[in-house]
């Protein structure tokens, strides 16, 4: 017996790790250099909650999957290329600054609004998905405060796992202290998910799912609400890359005899 | 004037505290003393008198709830504890360990307050002020913030303060009463490794770091993955070092590739894992930012092998780069240590 399930997915856009950063100072305070240029990519731990989102979505007949973003539209516009032809959702831009540095508790509330006036969003099947935290401000908040906002008191986060019953519960694998997962059961939906990796790869790109998902995604860029952020008293006192630069020593004329006799000399060492 | 609450819990036990809780005390009785403000030190456990004991040098009001409900880490029932040792504390300044226990309930309660929280503070600074340090872009950016909203939680990372440590008495402590709403979540227990197979070790001197090399085609044009997890887990065997991984090793998994079946996504460090905090790190067969940047932040003394003379990631990342073959260097550097331990 399937389960409808009304999944909100909510994944924010991220510079692409392999890019360099370098903290400035804008008008509207701290940035990163040549932010909108540098290439992005959707949030890491949010994107494998979606792709674990789309799977118990195709798992569940009738349920929906809707994909709510914040970010500048031209940035969700170039991330959404490559995301639609992934899996298939309903995007809900919202069109607001990039970057790790407005306010987790501004962004919880705009996402919250726009969630809780989702035409057709049942809150009764609302499974509320997301990364667990962000590779941006990386604060593990955002989830939360929006699932706080919406009335939802049943929230896991660092999930890796979830398996749906037929009655509706799930069991849920939630990360906790020393590479172990605590294993609850809840009743069921509404709930609050932030995942980890999951278990899922990423799925290979599809253009069939990809045309299909930008039939609306771009008239729903077209028309992304803006939202601006508060601050909420947030004070930048220092934005600065760290400077520990270390003296590398670079070995390239030991046998692998003495180089494991160096190393057995430096474990041991206090 | 601020007036602080800080706020923990107990270990799997029930009655003792937790170790990143005995570190969040001490970061509360540093930052009460610095601003002479006074103290308050909130308990959720299913035995928290028992728990209090460690407490009873602080010199702090003890706050606490306690019952079988709260000797499990679930979100309904530890917000509704939590809300109301805050509610009952009055605090503007809340500090909490960034355990996955409070990690899970802490930003919801400071919006229940209507307070504001920022998370993975590594310092406490200030001189009349509080001022707080964090990382953005998974430790790539440092930053230093305040606010000027009450109340203010703030938790704390693991490993940024010396567990507090004082003579263990029975202290008196004020129980705070918390109606539970109804539990639609129960806790039914953990899942880890069996015994002897767990390979993530927070407590451990060093982390060992295995890249994608190890899985890949050797000299002999073979890849010998079996032999190389042979080595890895001999390794982790004689140092009692903890495993972290490269991402790309464990996307092998996914993607059909020889992997190392005792890697999950649990060892990943970096963009997408953990940032561990150990004394010594070694990395191997890594040829990426992850290892050497991102999840090697809070590494102190660090050393890695790899075959790239020029990888970008070790040079001004590492102490220590030894340009050479894993496989062998591994190999001999167990059988020392063996020989060193018969």
């Amino acid at each position: 017996m399937s389960n409808i399930l009304h999944i909100v997915v909510c994944a924010g856009i991220v510079p692409d790790p392999l890019q360099t950063l370098e903290p400035v100072t804008t008008p509207t305070g701290p940035g990163l250099k040549n932010e909108m240029v540098l290439p992005a990519v959707l949030d890491p731990w949010a994107a494998c909650a979606l792709y674990e989102a789309a799977a118990l979505a195709a798992k569940n007949p009738g349920s929906k999957l809707w994909l709510v973003s914040l970010g500048p539209k031209a940035k969700l516009q170039q991330v959404m290329m490559t995301v639609a032809q992934k899996v298939p959702f309903e995007l809900v831009p919202i069109d607001g600054p990039i970057g790790g540095f407005p306010d987790a508790h501004s962004t919880a509330t705009v996402l919250a609004e726009t969630i809780a006036a989702l035409s057709g969003l049942d809150k009764t099947k609302l499974l509320l998905f997301g990364g667990w935290e962000s590779a941006t401000r990386g604060a593990g908040i955002t989830l939360e405060l929006v699932g706080e906002h919406l009335g939802i008191t049943d929230q896991f986060q660092g999930v890796d796992q979830i398996d749906l019953h037929d009655d509706g519960s799930f069991e849920v694998l939630e990360r906790v202290e020393g590479g172990k997962h605590q294993v609850s059961v809840c009743s069921g939906a509404p709930a609050v998910l932030g995942w980890a990796t999951g278990n899922l790869a990423e799925p290979r790109n599809n253009p069939q799912v990809g045309m299909n998902n930008m039939r609306t995604i771009m008239p729903a860029l077209a028309k992304a609400k803006a939202a601006k952020l508060d601050l909420n008293g947030l004070s930048y006192i220092s934005v600065s890359l760290p400077k520990q630069q270390r003296e590398t020593r670079v070995v390239k004329d030991m046998t692998p005899d003495q180089i494991a006799a160096e190393l057995v000399e430096w474990i041991g060492a206090e | 004037m601020e007036t602080i609450l800080v706020l923990t819990h107990a270990d799997e036990n029930g009655s003792v505290l937790s170790k990143a809780s005995l570190e969040a005390v001490t970061a509360g009785k540093e930052l009460a003393a610095r601003l002479s403000a006074p103290l308050t030190i909130g308990i959720v456990a299913k035995d928290a008198a028992a728990a209090a004991q460690a407490l009873a040098s602080t010199g702090a009001r003890v706050l606490a709830i306690s019952g079988e409900a709260f000797g499990q880490a679930r979100y309904a029932s530890d917000a509704a504890a939590v809300e109301a040792l805050c509610r009952a504390a009055k605090a503007t300044i809340i500090l909490a360990p960034g355990s996955s226990r409070f990690t899970r309930v802490a930003a919801g309660v400071a919006h229940r307050l209507g307070g504001f929280i920022d998370t993975h503070i590594t310092a406490l600074g200030g001189t009349d002020t509080i001022e707080v340090t964090r990382w953005f872009y998974r430790q790539r950016v440092e930053a230093v913030i305040s606010r000027s909203v009450r109340p203010w939680f703030l938790l704390l990372d693991a490993g940024t303060h010396a567990a507090f440590a004082g003579e263990s008495q029975p202290v008196q402590i004020e129980q705070v009463a918390v109606e539970l709403p109804a539990l639609r979540t129960t806790v039914s227990g953990f899942r880890a490794p069996q015994q002897g197979q767990q390979t993530i070790r927070p407590d451990a001197k060093m982390l060992f770091v295995a890249g994608a090399g190890w899985t890949k085609k050797q000299p002999d044009g073979q890849v010998h993955v079996t032999e190389a997890g042979e080595l890895i887990l001999g390794f982790l065997h004689a140092t009692g070092a903890s495993l972290g991984s490269s991402k790309s090793l464990v996307d092998q998994g996914g993607e059909g590739e020889p992997v190392l079946p005792f890697l999950t996504h649990l060892n990943q460090i970096g963009q997408t894992g953990s940032t561990p905090r150990h004394a010594k790190g070694l990395s191997t067969c890594c040829h990426g930012e992850e290892p050497h940047v991102v999840g090697w932040r809070f590494i102190g003394d660090r050393r890695a092998i790899s075959l790239d003379p020029n990888c970008g990631w070790t040079r001004g990342k590492a102490d220590v780069v030894y340009v050479a073959d894993a496989f062998p260097v591994i190999a001999k550097v167990n059988a020392l240590l063996e020989a060193k331990k018969a």
